[in-house]
């Protein structure tokens, strides 16, 4: 591992593209999704950058390829691109807890190459502004004494990332059968962010960006960041649920994943190529702007990070019934 | 007024030759994608989506190119449904009804003409509702929890029986036939994938476009297959009419031009709803009101106003959840909210406040946009039904091909393509079998919605059936769905009687 960065430090070093034995030609990134999604929008932030930063010959071509929770892209890339250089996925936690839970019939992670992220999207738990509610333990006893009086609501189905935030805290703060806990599966964070002020369930769960608009409003009163430390900007006076007492971190993770059949020489550069986005200042404002946190893995480094998630989403949905 | 200085302050933004240019493309190439069958307002903004970012638009400019795409696509929707009985996109499903019994008539240029205003009307003043009433209306919207959302879908199949002009029977076949469809793919509640199969391409459900593109355009061309031993026989009969309506004929639908808007703008502002089913609410209840001679569903121009006005006024319903809340009302705000974003610009309660320039400069981008929409479209009228002079023999291939290639742009993978001529295949059944095709359409589309509400107020409620009528709003929905759905089975049968069971020649089923 060293010795790759070793060898992405080298690559930083020589300016010109041709240093690489790998020549990027037609490149194309695929959002597994429809337009205006989060993979969509992974997509075309990084392609933009990467095109501002002259690192891609011309422009970076964007394909939606939606279906199936991103699946039918996995499988495409799969079984039908499996050997292209010049492709790379978006991909997020939703990508990692959907191999966990064996959504993509047939597919697992070893088929591809993780190639790195470029930021996360902390979790974040709310409640209305109006709330009795002031913290993440009052939430929780108030589950633990009667589960059927809180509705939790986020914009993932049941299973996803957005549930499985809120079971993690819950099996930390002592609650024994998270599947007590009352989830309701909304289309999309701002529709479930809606019911909240509508007064239809007690307590949100969802991404740091999708809760800021509220935020700055005031409408929302936000009880934990699910991250490893406050964040910055808006978000910097919120406490964290570890200073509360309940150590759970939710990333939403956002990053590319490439063909599994790749030359080394054009994952090297892909990986590269994306180390640098994350480096540039271009990137950094596009971060601050879309309540991105830093998270910064690239190549090996970030392979065993999505194993490792994959590990525990597949531990944790064993646990609650999702898979058997 | 702070509004109206406001929106003056819009229109100096919005002023300028290349924002006017920039509005101008964008109405006309969203007439043209509105109008093609497969591309609706939502691709069509995010097909353009990289074009604004390759130009290096500022946010004000991007946002009046998108919406006028966005407006332009909901006009240009109703041209194929009337020419060709081929919805461009969801929300002109129910223009097919009367519309093109119109076009059948030698009416095309009317409906054209009648429909380019009813869209004028309704997003003319959905648009003034968007600028004095945004802020209020949020609060409407936060009224609608999944019960009352549940209760205002029962209220819309309740009075599905409108739409069906002859046998109610079938039209309810038609529409259980939706509803299992809509059945199709993973269930959010419990994160099981149903009916898929294993194929993962279902997981997400079955994409409306697909459906509709298969269900009207496909069916159209496979019924052309079969007859086309007496080629041409049936085609002359098709005559272009008068471009202009007579006075009297517009005087007809204003009333239904203004409670449409009404409707719509309701249905818009609703995250939960939209277009769809701004424009079908419309339709079923102008003709429990005016249908006195059983003329809709048969032709009648205000069968054509209603939903047209309706679902313009919806896509501007549509932009208060987006702008006031953050929240999309619909697919094509989806798209739009993500541009805001990748523009730097926070979606949510205080847009408003933060970014007064582009929510005002867009508002009076969208007064600019409509009236651009009126002056191209009504001149282009006796542009558009000279597609009806085109032999069916060169027309229905170009149908064929523009129908797959715009299905395999959505999603770039050909089993949708499969599922598409699997459906042009059921259209053909069901056509044969006299079975009205928008039933199915409605099923798929409010469907799924009601059942994903019906779902999340059971999960709240710990299963408690009774708290479906837990707020006055929700009860007056289900009394307005139960007068709706009983009233007509009394009055009907004591006004009525006559056109029911009228005989009908093959293949001449407007639906």
């Amino acid at each position: 591992m060293k010795k790759l960065l070793g060898l992405a430090a080298v690559f930083t070093l020589a300016s010109s593209l041709s240093a690489f034995a790998f020549e990027p030609n037609n490149t194309e990134c695929i959002a597994p999704a429809n337009p205006g999604g989060g993979w969509d929008f992974t997509c075309r932030q990084v392609g933009k950058t990467l095109q501002d930063l002259k690192l891609v010959p011309g422009t970076m071509q964007v394909s939606n390829v939606a279906g199936g929770g991103g699946g039918v892209a996995f499988a495409e890339v799969v079984g039908k691109r499996n050997a292209e250089n010049n492709l790379i996925v978006a991909a997020s936690s939703a990508t990692a807890t959907r191999l966990a839970q064996g959504a993509f019939p047939g597919n697992t992670m070893d088929q591809v190459r993780w190639v790195g992220s470029v930021g996360a999207d902390y979790g974040v738990i709310a409640v209305a502004k109006d709330s009795p509610i002031n913290t993440l333990p009052e939430l929780m006893d108030k589950i633990k004494a009667d589960p059927s009086a809180v509705s939790v609501a986020g914009g993932s189905a049941v299973g996803g990332w957005d549930h499985l935030k809120v079971l993690i805290a819950a099996s930390k703060a002592g609650i024994e059968d998270v599947r007590q806990v009352k989830y309701v599966a909304f289309d999309g964070g701002g529709e479930a962010v809606t019911q909240l002020l509508a007064g239809s369930v007690q307590a949100f769960t969802g991404d740091a960006s999708e809760a800021k608009g509220f935020v700055d409003s005031g409408d929302i009163k936000v009880i934990a960041v699910l991250a490893p430390e406050r964040l910055e900007g808006d978000f910097a006076s919120f406490p964290t649920a570890k200073e509360q007492g309940i150590d759970v971190i939710g990333a939403n993770w956002r990053g590319f994943y490439a063909p599994g059949d790749m030359s080394d020489d054009a994952y090297a550069y892909w990986v590269d190529a994306v180390s640098k986005v994350y480096a540039s200042d271009e990137w950094k404002e596009v971060m601050a702007q879309n309540g991105l946190a830093p998270l910064n893995l690239q190549g090996e480094e970030f392979q065993a990070f999505v194993k490792e998630s994959i590990a525990s989403i597949t531990d944790l949905s064993k646990q609650i019934g999702i898979v058997k | 007024m702070d509004t109206l200085a406001s929106l003056a302050d819009g229109f100096a933004v919005a002023l300028t030759w290349q924002n006017l240019f920039l509005a101008l493309i964008g109405c006309f190439l969203g007439t043209i994608i509105g109008a093609l069958p497969g591309l609706g307002p939502s691709n069509g903004v995010a097909i353009l989506i990289p074009l604004a970012f390759t130009l290096g638009l500022p946010a004000t400019p991007a946002l009046i190119l998108l919406t006028s795409v966005y407006y332009g696509a909901m006009y240009g929707g109703r041209i194929s449904s009337i020419l060709l009985n081929i919805p461009g996109d969801e929300p002109a499903l129910m223009t097919t009804l009367d519309g093109h019994p119109m076009a059948k008539a030698g009416k095309a240029g009317e409906a054209l003409a009648i429909s380019g205003l009813a869209s004028f009307v309704g997003a003319f003043f959905a648009t003034w509702g968007l600028v004095f009433l945004a802020p209020q209306l949020v609060k409407v919207a936060l009224l609608f929890g999944p019960a009352e959302y549940f209760a205002l879908f029962v209220l819309a199949f309740a009075t599905l029986g409108g739409i069906a002009s002859r046998n109610q029977a079938k039209a309810a076949l038609a529409a259980v036939l939706g509803l299992g469809i809509a059945t199709i793919g993973v269930d959010g509640q419990t994160g099981v994938p149903r009916f898929s199969f294993g194929e993962v391409h279902l997981y997400d459900g079955i994409d409306f476009l697909v459906a509709i593109v298969g269900l009207f355009a496909l069916s159209e061309v496979f019924i052309f297959l079969e007859h086309r031993a007496g080629s041409g026989a049936g085609d002359k009969a098709v005559k272009v009419g008068r471009i202009v309506p007579p006075w009297k004929m517009v005087r007809e639908t204003i009333p239904a031009m203004g409670r449409s808007t009404i409707f719509g703008f309701i249905a818009g502002v609703l995250p939960g709803a939209g277009a769809s089913l701004g424009s079908f609410i419309s339709y079923t209840f102008e003709k429990r009101i005016s249908d006195r001679n059983g003329t809709f569903g048969k032709g009648d121009p205000r069968g054509v106003a209603a939903p047209e006005a309706g679902n313009n006024s919806a896509a501007g319903g549509a932009l208060v959840p987006m702008l006031a809340l953050g929240v999309p009302g619909s697919g094509t705000t989806a798209v739009l909210l993500a541009m805001l974003l990748a523009l730097n610009i926070t979606p949510g309660p205080l847009l408003f406040q933060q970014n007064p320039d582009v929510v005002w400069g867009l508002i009076a981008a969208l007064f600019i946009g409509n009236i651009m929409l009126l002056a191209m479209n009504l001149p282009l009228v006796s542009l558009f039904v000279r597609v009806l002079l085109i032999p069916t023999r060169y027309l229905m291939p170009a149908v064929a091909m523009i129908s797959f290639v715009g299905i395999y742009g959505i999603s770039g993978s050909t089993f949708d393509l499969v599922v598409m001529v699997i459906f042009g295949v059921m259209g053909w059944v069901l056509r044969k079998l006299d079975v009205p095709l928008v039933p199915i359409i409605l099923g798929v589309l409010l469907g799924d919605q009601m059942e994903k509400n019906l779902r999340r107020a059971m999960t709240i409620h710990d299963g408690d059936w009774t708290m479906l009528f837990n707020s006055w709003l929700a009860i007056g929905l289900w009394t307005f769905a139960i007068v709706g759905f009983v009233l007509p089975l009394i009055v009907g049968r004591y006004f009525r009687p006559k056109i029911a069971d009228e005989p009908i020649a093959e293949g001449a089923d407007p639906d």
